[in-house]
């Protein structure tokens, strides 16, 4: 906006302005029947849906699913959305970060006077496309469940080494699928795809030992089970075993 | 033509008016009673000259075509004060210690007379009030109303819906369940992968390189303390911007030019 176009804006809102009515009574009149709804949903919402408690935290436990508040939805499935490995620090800080400061400098790159929606298409049409991703990938995040059951057949190798191998085999399934591992790992026809990478072949790609310090020494996002190893460790190693297995 | 006032009809119930040659103000102990809301404000005022500024506040013109979607701004801020006042009541009996953060919020909701609908109420209070800034904002934008003279409004408006998210993720952490513990260490791992300030907020955040029993009362601190403070004061900073600037009128909304009111006026 230059000078000129500043000054018609004034002038013009100052006509605009005089032509109007006084704060109060007649915009606290609508303010307060605004927060009075306000108030009663929120009174609604919690008298229908309660504050009810989860389990308690246990740092030593195996089974939890980290899942945030809905509205972080949208950020946890950009992870999911975004797969390739070297691109997840991209949806972690990266996109967050960018939307952030494309937000705060909203005013300053959009400089144009014109004000009517059908007048602006790209800021417009810009504005509708955030508000439906966002709904879309809240709707996503909703709607991806973790299951904590994984079914995977004990491969043939394992079979061949006998009973105790199968039952180990089964039981590393099971403290997998307690972990909440499945939230964001693929395991077979189990489990959700991403954010991590697919889980269903990890034996072949890593060797043992790399699986066991993955676990230890995780890369972000995912927490690590050092706990687990220390205070349990023939279910860690069930575990490790497990994952060793699938190739 | 010098204006013409007409005399004020006698009315009942009204005090008759003060003739000449009678004292002024309250004389009997009841006239002083019926004035003491008066001149106490007036004592107030005398000291403080707020008048001028509650007036300011108040009195001020409101645009025409001004419409509901008008009220999201104020309807969030009376959505963050019910949050101050259930989160002040929570706070009554809220322990924000490793060991007893569980059982604290545990009976909050079974033994505490309307904890858990206090409760309840803070915890949806705050998608309601994330909701309510996402739709204010949105009608910001769309309406172009971060436009000049408002940058600064939004800039700031900017600010308050991070504090919000803050708020709503150190929030989380509160209860101390399975769940919250969780997603608050996989949050916290998130903001660690961040670009240069990333390890160190994490380590901020977590009080430490893990996450330890000081984490959940600096969680809480930043959750009661830090944050809404800084809430409020950019709040108040964003209203008093609102108030002096105006509340934009609606886009398509156009001034009918002076000339022409001029026009009409010589016409008639």
């Amino acid at each position: 906006m230059n000078k000129q176009q500043k000054e018609q804006y004034l002038r013009e809102y100052g006509i605009l302005k005089a032509e109007g009515k006084p704060f109060f009574p007649y915009a606290v009149a609508k303010d307060s029947l605004m927060a009075a709804i306000v108030l009663v949903v929120i009174i609604v919402m919690s008298i229908v849906l309660g504050a009810e408690l989860g389990p308690k935290a246990d740092p030593t436990t195996t089974t939890y699913t980290p899942r945030p508040e809905w509205y972080f939805f949208f950020l946890f499935e950009l992870l999911r959305v975004i797969k390739p490995p070297e691109l997840v620090p991209l949806a972690t800080i990266g996109i967050p970060t960018i939307g952030m400061i494309l937000l705060f400098l909203l005013p300053f790159y959009d400089r144009g006077p014109e004000r009517r929606p059908e007048r602006r298409p790209i800021a417009t049409l810009t504005g509708i496309f955030v508000v439906v991703a966002m709904g879309y990938l809240t709707y996503l995040g909703a709607s991806a469940e973790s299951p904590t059951t994984i079914s995977i057949d004990p491969p043939a190798n394992v079979v061949a080494q006998g009973d105790k191998a199968v039952a180990t085999f089964n039981s590393g399934a099971q403290v997998v699928a307690q972990a909440g591992c499945a939230a964001c790992h693929k395991l077979g026809h189990s489990g959700n795809d991403g954010p991590g990478p697919e889980l269903t072949d990890i034996g072949r790609r890593l060797p043992r030992q790399a699986i066991e310090r993955t676990l230890i020494n995780p890369t972000a996002p995912m927490p690590s089970f050092a706990q687990l190893q220390q205070d349990a460790p023939q279910q860690f190693d069930e575990m490790v075993t497990f994952l060793a297995e699938l190739k | 033509m010098p204006k013409l006032k007409l005399p004020v009809p006698p009315m009942p119930g009204r005090p008759a008016p003060k003739r000449p040659g009678k004292t002024y103000g309250p004389q009997t102990p009841r006239e002083h009673g019926r004035e003491a809301g008066t001149s106490a404000i007036g004592w107030i005022d005398e000291r403080t000259s707020l008048s001028g500024g509650a007036r300011w506040m108040m009195f001020r013109k409101v645009p025409k075509g001004t419409n509901w979607f008008y009220t999201l701004g104020s309807a969030t801020m009376f959505a963050f004060l019910a949050q101050a006042v259930t989160g002040v009541f929570l706070a009554m009996y809220y322990d924000p210690s490793a060991t007893g953060a569980y059982d604290s919020i545990r009976n909050i909701n079974n033994e505490v007379f309307l904890g858990e609908f206090v409760h309840g109420m803070h915890k949806w209070g705050s998608s309601v009030m994330v909701i309510l800034v996402f739709l204010h904002m949105g009608r910001t934008f769309f309406f172009g109303a971060y436009k000049y003279p408002r940058e600064l409004n939004w800039v700031i408006g900017v600010v308050l819906l991070i504090l919000t998210m803050t708020m709503s993720f150190t929030g989380y952490l509160l209860p101390f369940d399975q769940r919250s513990y969780w997603a608050t260490i996989v949050g916290v791992n998130i903001n660690g992968t961040g670009p240069f300030v990333g390890p160190y907020l994490s380590d901020f955040l977590r009080a430490g390189p893990d996450f330890g029993a000081t984490t959940l009362s600096r969680f809480y601190a930043i959750h009661m303390m830090l944050v809404p403070g800084a809430i409020a004061a950019l709040m108040g900073f964003h209203l008093y911007l609102v108030a002096k600037l105006g509340t934009t009128a609606p886009p398509w909304l156009r001034a009918k030019s002076p000339e022409k009111l001029r026009e009409e006026k010589v016409a008639r």
